[in-house]
């Protein structure tokens, strides 16, 4: 297993990640003799995971049972250790096809933070592209270096501990794209021009505050850059449901219900009369948007480092 | 973008010409007349220059690198604070039509036209800092015609297609007549032929579902796939090198192009097709050396069935009802039509053929070296040679078709997307069968209710997990001192999607396992009640 690289069978040392339940799991570094303790009992690594195909169901202890996943950039940022606020996937998408990066592009990133984008840029630049990363936090960096090695993706990543504002990203005209997220990219944004490319590549600065993006977007100016263009992405996630609503007593026969106007068939079931008229209710399918939605993370500011 | 020559813009590149916010995809060729927003001009200066270099449109249509100019506003600004003594009274602008338009016609330029408009608006010294700002911003989108030539990218062919007007543009229906007509008779004669780049059937009701008669022109485009979903979609598959990806897609082959961008030629792609073969008109604009078509194979969806079942062979290959559905055009004189340049679409793309914004631009698409001056000699000893070029065509076709069919029967794909016009559920009940456990499968549909059914039967189905329903909003954002807003919301317009993750499948007690996973992942809620059963 290698986060660049999928593998059938669960293997010692791999990270792999127990999924117990709907948004419940949780990675697990798996080690010959080891145990891991769920809600469905104890896992066994040497007997009930190693040799065992990813995708399988694992029956605990308890008799309960898990799944046992492949690890991906997207599962590890709903799982990671977190050491500062992360980016999430939706972010990550938009980030990756903006910066327009593929197998083989250059990147510099700023901070490493907790590695969350960092998996996700690695992923897909590999085999033959290359993620420099700068953090200026000396724990952090260290953390984020062993993270890479036991998810096996060390080569195709440099993390330097240096504050990107003073000393850069400690390369010069190598990268395809840069992303900035700190609290003052503005500062940052000259050493993020000398990192690109003499012919040109592409910018991405994340900031929660629209005060930060004016300023960036000065700086980006400033610098020459081009295409300047904010934007901001949200998820919204629906939860499948069968709803049932009452028909309301209107005085009328039950005989006269039928007529009475509202599209009894349920779509998914080629006009069946799902509609429990002896019930009193209608049924259907909806997608009912979660009680509680996250309602901002950052804005995007993407922009062009262009040839002159 | 990589580094060194390939940086450069070569004749028969695929290229994309951009202005401000508008964009379209163009193959580079000398001596050929190009139409872009209301200009005409000849890409041949263009050739040898670094991509992202920008040009002015001189007269005569010849392109110059654009000089970098110093802003010439000598004078001390003068402003207004407020419009409250302007009045509209149309005469502020002392310059008349005529004046302009003598200006234009002695190649003066768009710089200094635009000069000389402020210089000749009365209302001009009045109005406040912010709105001559916007005054000067206007005229010189209007006069100042400069044109960025770039490098092709899912960026920003997904914008592009994203940025037309979704009713006015079907695949690639805006060429010629005489164009659709000529693929039709090749359609028609090349069954099954890849070279395509547009295709005509009508599908046979395989499924209880009803699935609407698709009659000529009415090919779907690309359904309202905004490029943030597309970027979702990318993201949630966890495309990389390396892959085994199965893409199902009726999207004129964009995202096709997206998941060869992230796979950068490694690893293998089963494109899976309705009708005849697959249409790649916007795979062709990306321009992608030619290694990486290596690893691309393509499976026709009416196999599925049989493939699954064990009786796939290819032998049926041209026994298929769906093809050459178009009995109208096949009655059109057909058997003396040469199929020359067509042939070459699979090599040579003519983007333009799918990228046409302007419908009364003409330009036909697969006007491939019509002034071949050898094709007429050739004609005769080409006919004797047609059985056996024919044969051997055959022959390779099966061959490509069982390679195809060998990497499905692996059933270790690294991952599904599907994205197209057709009802996902019966998509996705067939092709995941395809694909290893542990991997992530992708749908998108331009509409909510399908992906309800889907998931819903997903869910008796078993083997999937972590199924989710999501869509994504995008806004955009104008960020200026002193006036940062939102721009425009996109929502609701840009489809949904319905994406998760594969497990191994236990026949044996995939109900009651499947209650105990509905019980797990639907928290019964007090609003509503939760029916799962089945009516």
């Amino acid at each position: 297993m290698s986060f660049v690289e999928y593998g059938d069978t669960i293997k010692d040392g791999d990270t792999a990640i127990v999924f117990l339940g709907h948004e419940s799991m949780f990675p697990v570094k798996v080690q010959h003799g080891t145990v891991t303790q769920t809600k469905y009992g104890v896992i066994r690594h040497s007997t009930d995971l190693i040799g065992k195909k990813y995708g399988s169901k694992v029956t605990c202890s308890k008799g309960g049972w898990v799944f046992i996943l492949h690890p991906t950039p997207e599962l590890w940022t709903m799982n990671l250790p977190h050491r500062t606020q992360i980016l999430y996937s939706t972010d990550i998408s938009l980030i990756t096809m903006m910066l327009e990066l593929k197998p083989g592009s250059i990147v510099c990133e700023s901070g490493t933070g907790s590695g969350s984008l960092s998996h996700a840029l690695i992923r897909t630049v590999a085999p033959t592209g290359h993620l420099y990363t700068v953090e200026f936090h000396q724990q952090r960096a260290e953390k984020a270096r062993e993270e890479f090695r036991e998810h096996g993706v060390e080569h195709l990543v440099t993390v330097t501990n240096q504050d990107v504002c003073k000393n850069g990203f400690g390369v010069s005209n190598v990268a395809d794209a840069v992303f900035l997220d700190i609290p003052s990219p503005w500062e940052a944004i000259g050493h993020a021009k000398s990192a690109l490319k003499a012919e040109g590549g592409r910018i991405c600065s994340f900031s929660p505050c629209i005060e930060q993006v004016q300023r960036t977007c000065l700086a980006m100016e400033e610098y020459g850059f081009t295409e300047i263009n904010t934007l901001e992405i949200l998820l919204r996630v629906y939860n499948v449901r069968t709803i049932s609503l009452q028909i309301p007593d209107l005085g009328k026969a039950a005989e006269d219900n039928s007529s009475t106007g509202f599209d009894s068939s349920n779509p998914s079931h080629q006009g069946s009369p799902c509609a429990n008229l002896q019930q009193g209710t209608v049924q259907f399918k909806s997608g009912v948007p979660l009680r509680e939605v996250v309602g901002h993370t950052g804005y995007l500011t993407f922009a062009t480092k262009s040839l002159v | 973008m990589e580094g060194g020559p390939s940086a450069r813009i070569r004749e028969g590149d695929c290229a994309v010409l951009k202005r401000d916010e508008v964009f379209k995809a163009v193959s580079v060729l000398r001596r050929r007349k190009i139409t872009f927003e209301k200009q005409w001009f000849y890409l041949d200066n263009a050739i040898g220059h670094i991509y992202g270099t920008t040009f002015e449109v001189t007269s005569g249509g010849n392109l110059q690198p654009k000089q970098e100019v110093e802003e010439t506003t000598t004078e001390t600004k003068e402003a207004g604070t407020d419009n409250r003594n302007i009045v509209d009274d149309g005469k502020s602008q002392k310059l008349t039509h005529d004046d302009i338009k003598a200006l234009k016609d002695k190649g003066i330029k768009g710089q200094e036209i635009v000069q000389q408009l402020i210089e000749n608006s009365t209302t001009f010294r009045d109005k406040t800092e912010f709105a001559q700002d916007k005054y000067i911003k206007k005229k010189k989108k209007k006069y100042e015609a400069v044109i960025t030539i770039v490098k092709p990218s899912t960026r920003i062919l997904s914008t592009m297609y994203y940025a037309r007007e979704p009713g006015k543009i079907k695949d690639c229906t805006l060429m010629k007549d005489n164009v659709i007509q000529k693929m039709n008779r090749y359609c028609s004669k090349q069954e099954n032929s890849f070279a395509c780049s547009t295709s005509f059937y009508h599908f046979s009701v395989t499924t209880t579902l009803l699935i609407t008669y698709a009659g000529r022109g009415s090919l779907h485009f690309q359904s309202h796939l905004r490029y943030d979903t597309l970027a979702q979609m990318l993201t949630l598959g966890n495309i990389h090198a390396g892959n085994k990806m199965i893409v199902m897609e009726t999207c004129s082959g964009l995202v096709l192009g997206a998941v060869m961008e992230r796979m950068g030629g490694y690893g293998s792609i089963i494109q899976m097709y309705p009708g005849g073969g697959p249409v790649r008109a916007a795979t062709s604009c990306f321009g992608f050396p030619k290694p990486f078509f290596d690893n691309l194979h393509e499976f026709p969806l009416s196999k599925v069935q049989s493939l699954l079942s064990g009786t796939f062979t290819t032998e049926t290959l041209h026994a298929d009802p769906e093809e050459n559905a178009l009995g109208e055009e096949e009655s059109n004189g057909l058997t003396e039509e040469k199929q020359t340049s067509l042939q070459e679409t699979e090599e040579e793309p003519a983007p333009e053929a799918a990228m046409e914004i302007n419908p009364t631009e003409e330009q036909d698409a697969m006007d491939v070296n019509a002034e071949d001056g050898e094709f007429k000699e050739n004609k005769e000893k080409e006919n004797k040679e047609n059985v056996r070029e024919k044969q051997i065509k055959q022959w390779e076709r099966r061959k490509k078709l069982q390679e195809a069919a060998a990497l499905l029967r692996e059933k270790n794909a690294d991952g599904l997307i599907v994205a197209s016009k057709f009802h996902p559920t019966p998509l996705l009940l067939s092709l995941l069968e395809f694909v290893a456990p542990s991997r992530p499968f992708v749908v998108y549909c331009q509409y909510k209710e399908p992906l309800l059914d889907c998931y819903t039967k997903l869910r008796e189905r078993g083997g999937v997990i972590n199924l989710k329903l999501s869509e994504t909003w995008l806004r955009n954002y104008q960020v200026l001192p002193d006036r940062s807003h939102p721009k425009l919301t996109m929502s609701g317009g840009g489809g949904y999607l319905l994406s998760g993750i594969t497990v191994v499948l236990d026949k044996g007690k995939s109900d009651s396992s499947n209650s105990e996973a509905l019980k797990m992942e639907e928290p019964s809620s007090k609003r509503c009640k939760l029916q799962d059963l089945p009516c």
